[in-house]
């Protein structure tokens, strides 16, 4: 019966939810001040690595209505995502649940393996933890992304009082390409993120909703790939080191 | 572990809420209020981080815009400075000063004069580069002998009734100029001739073109962009 586990802290519940707030903002809100300038390029120069130099973005997934407007909204949300990124971390290092993302010795040939069962190669859920390797990995990178998401806003923010930080990126106008780029690249992650929960783990939503997570029902116990065994017979949970309620 | 579930719902329902509500119109009134006081917050923060030992560079082996560089301005048609009906432009330096000053472009001229290649950062996202030849502001606030008042300095044009205000550590930066000069030559029409503001440490539309009068203020007094919504400070 011991199969519910305590899965995520309410400090993680918490700042994923405020998290899916605030980038969803950021993301508009920059698309759209993008959109007033949709190119790399200085005027008159030429910017090998966008293929869609001068298209903008749909205005659909704009946010902001005007290049003001998306502009105030950005530089307001910059610290709701900033103080709930602090919050995130810093709960993650001092109660130890950075042990759950940061990558080990194992987890490239974990993350070979669970590729392989997903792509029907391997036929039983590899064992895991509490996150498979892919996961853990997505998990892991979704930080290092927002870190450097902030450090290229603040080098296109303030390129000459915070001159210092642009110089990292070489100059201004590499900044502003890394800035985006990390934004597709998180809002990547975080689409295949949704995706695979709703077609792989539907029942991760309660623990992040309530905390509670039903191991019997884990993907390693239905043996889950995507759209597979979504409902399927819950089993007897996999062995793991989470703790279940006292 | 209820008053866990119930805190955690109490502030995600708060926080989604107020951002569902925000998501359907970006401009609500509670929003308004939200932003503009992060944009104090964040004028006071640029404002603390604001140093004149901060400087745009640009490498020496940079090139220029050039014929590239982007003509901005309100007007339909080019302003030309009409000599004939308004006599010899000549630069007003007037407001919280001890000794006004009123200078053609040869007075100006010999003035110390600055040349300096930086960026040009427009609030749309792009930046270009220029070698701009200029007074520095400060050694006009220097030659008016500005008073202890003059907090902020309004920047006028000709250009309809373009004008943008200025905190006075900004305008005082080493780096800000009446420039008169660009690579190489004067100024042209389409860049603001016969002087314009220029400057890598505020947005473009904070650097007003075809100046008329520099006036040290102890109140700011907006600007054309930012009376309409852009944010007032427009620092970089």
């Amino acid at each position: 019966m011991a199969t519910l586990v305590k899965r995520n802290h309410w400090v993680v519940r918490v700042t994923h939810w405020v998290n899916v707030v605030a980038i969803v903002l950021m993301a508009g809100s920059g698309m759209r001040i993008f959109n007033a300038h949709p190119r790399f390029a200085r005027p008159g120069e030429r910017f090998a690595l966008n293929p869609w130099e001068g298209r903008p973005i749909p205005d659909w997934l704009t946010f902001g209505g005007w290049l003001a407007g998306a502009r105030h909204w950005h530089f307001a949300m910059m610290w709701l995502l900033v103080a709930n990124g602090l919050l995130y971390l810093g709960f993650l290092f001092f109660h130890g649940e950075w042990r759950d993302i940061v990558p080990r010795r194992g987890d490239a040939r974990d993350a070979w393996q669970m590729l392989r069962f997903y792509l029907f190669v391997r036929r039983d859920h590899p064992l895991q933890g509490k996150h498979n390797a892919l996961q853990k990995s997505a998990y892991f990178a979704m930080p290092l992304l927002g870190i450097l998401i902030v450090l290229s806003g603040l080098a296109i923010w303030k390129p000459v009082t915070l001159a210092f930080i642009t110089r990292l990126f070489v100059n201004y106008k590499w900044a502003r390409f890394v800035h985006f780029l990390a934004m597709a690249l998180l809002l990547l992650l975080a689409l295949v993120h949704v995706f695979m929960v709703f077609s792989v783990d539907p029942y991760s939503l309660r623990a992040i909703v309530t905390g509670w997570y039903d191991r019997a029902r884990s993907p390693e116990a239905r043996n889950a790939r995507p759209f597979y065994h979504l409902f399927g017979p819950a089993r007897e949970a996999p062995a793991s080191r989470e703790v279940p309620p006292v | 572990m209820s008053v866990d579930r119930r805190r955690f719902l109490t502030i995600s329902a708060a926080s989604l809420s107020g951002a569902l509500v925000a998501a359907c119109d970006a401009n609500p009134r509670r929003a308004q209020k939200l932003l503009a006081l992060a944009e104090r917050g964040n004028r006071r923060i640029e404002e603390g981080l604001f140093r004149h030992t901060a400087m745009n560079h640009v490498p020496a082996s940079a090139p220029v815009a050039g014929t590239s560089f982007p003509k901005y301005m309100i007007s339909k048609t080019t302003p030309i400075w009409d000599t004939a009906a308004r006599g010899v432009w000549r630069l007003e330096v007037s407001g919280a000063v001890r000794r006004p000053l009123s200078l053609t472009v040869d007075d100006l001229m010999k003035l110390p004069r600055i040349t300096q290649k930086v960026d040009h950062f427009c609030v749309e996202g792009w930046n270009a580069r220029a070698t701009w030849s200029g007074v520095r502001v400060s050694d006009l606030a220097r030659a008016a002998q500005a008073t202890d008042d003059a907090h902020y300095v309004d920047f006028t044009s000709f250009d309809e009734d373009y004008h943008e205000s200025w905190d006075m550590a900004s305008a005082m930066h080493p780096q800000t100029l009446v420039a008169y000069g660009m690579d190489g030559y004067l100024l042209t029409p389409a860049h603001g001739a016969p002087a314009r503001l220029h400057s890598p440490v505020k947005l473009g539309y904070k650097n007003t073109k075809y100046l008329t009068r520099v006036v040290f203020m102890p109140k700011q007094n907006g600007g054309y962009w930012s009376d309409q919504g852009y944010e007032w400070y427009g620092g970089t």
